[in-house]
């Protein structure tokens, strides 16, 4: 598909979801209380939106991924939550 | 239109998805071993669940004519107690032999972590001396690319392994790619949130031929579609891909893998392996 088709195909719910994100980050603004490391992890994310060598998508995964290579000691949760805290 | 269901827990599904999924023109189902949401107090648990795979399981989807395979397993997610895991592990040899199952799955990691990787090598060992498939699940979200990472690791540090008897499951775009250069399947899952949508699906099999990739709904007890598949070929269609290439993706792929599996047998006539 041409650029033009893939416009029409996605184009509004593109446009649906970076509103989405903006509102989302909006009411985090007005929100009270300290946030956490998946809105630092979020923002460093987005900024992966920039035009680069590898795809953006690619980039943000990447960016929300753990980083490290070696096993940890004991999973002591089983849960996920989208984002690496850091050691 | 007919497609394979290479991935749902349908243990965790009504009947009427059975029913919807037959009328979507689902033609089989496959269901690896998976987490109840809680952790089983015993091995005898996962006994009870191996029969409910093996034999209860299949009985329900016949209702509608669908065949029914499963694998078998104990899940990352309960990995972290290797006493646990080696006990339930004992317990695969006696199913192996049931008619519907096709191997060892979904096995691998979770959040990464050393007690993991005992129990996948132990599943691996399990695999290689019962000459089975490989089904592997990929951890979620932040956890993925790690352990994507060292599962390929293990799997090619076994040189009884053959990557293209392993399918990697949930791969995504910062995955799909070591997992197909190195020989393996990969599966693509199609389940809000937190794995793949239909469109980014497109994306990957637009960009990576498509040869040994397959997708799945995952559908479990968790909101998940038991029909993201039909709803990803519809988005293939909107994309210009014509009808034999959603059958290769959506029917024949899935069939080529698992017909790797001598049980792997469909009752109609349109299954020969393309
Ligand atoms: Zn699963």
């Amino acid at each position: 598909m041409n650029r033009r088709e893939l416009l029409d195909l996605y184009y509004l719910e593109a446009r649906a979801k970076l509103i989405d994100v903006a509102a989302f980050l909006d009411r985090l603004d007005r929100a009270d209380g300290a946030p956490d490391f998946r809105l630092t992890a979020f923002t460093q994310a987005l900024t992966q939106l920039e035009p680069g060598r590898e795809p953006r998508v690619e980039r943000v995964l990447a960016s929300l991924s753990d980083p490290t290579t070696e096993p940890i000691a004991v999973a002591t949760t089983k849960a996920a939550c989208g984002a690496w805290p850091g050691k | 239109m007919r497609y394979i269901e290479p991935h749902a827990h349908m243990v965790s599904r009504v009947t009427d998805d059975y029913r919807a999924m037959t009328l979507a023109g689902c033609a089989a189902v496959c269901e690896p071993a998976f987490w109840a949401g809680f952790d089983r107090s015993a091995a005898a648990g996962f006994y009870d669940y191996f029969r409910q795979l093996t034999d209860h399981e299949p009985q329900r989807a016949a209702k509608f004519g669908l065949p029914h395979f499963s694998w078998l397993c104990i899940n990352p997610k309960e990995s972290e107690d290797v006493g646990l895991a080696r006990e339930v592990i004992a317990l695969i040899p006696q199913f192996l032999d049931r008619p519907n199952v096709l191997g060892i799955g979904e096995i691998g990691l979770n959040k990464n972590s050393r007690n993991e990787l005992k129990v996948l090598e132990m599943h691996v060992d399990l695999a290689a001396r019962h000459h089975q498939l490989i089904l592997v699940h990929t951890p979620h979200l932040e956890d993925k690319l790690k352990g994507t990472r060292l599962i390929l690791d293990v799997l090619r540090a076994d040189a009884r392994i053959q990557p293209e008897r392993c399918l990697i499951d949930h791969v995504e775009e910062h995955t799909v790619k070591m997992v197909l250069d190195a020989g393996f399947w990969g599966g693509m899952t199609l389940y809000p949130e937190t794995k793949c949508t239909a469109a980014r699906a497109v994306d990957m099999i637009e960009q990576y031929s498509g040869e040994r990739l397959w997708m799945n709904s995952a559908c479990d007890w968790g909101v998940s579609v038991p029909l993201a598949i039909p709803l990803a070929a519809l988005e293939l269609r909107r994309r210009g891909h014509g009808a034999e290439a959603i059958d290769r993706l959506i029917y024949q792929n899935p069939v080529r893998f698992l017909s790797q599996c001598s049980k792997f047998k469909l009752p109609n006539e349109a299954v020969t392996p393309v």
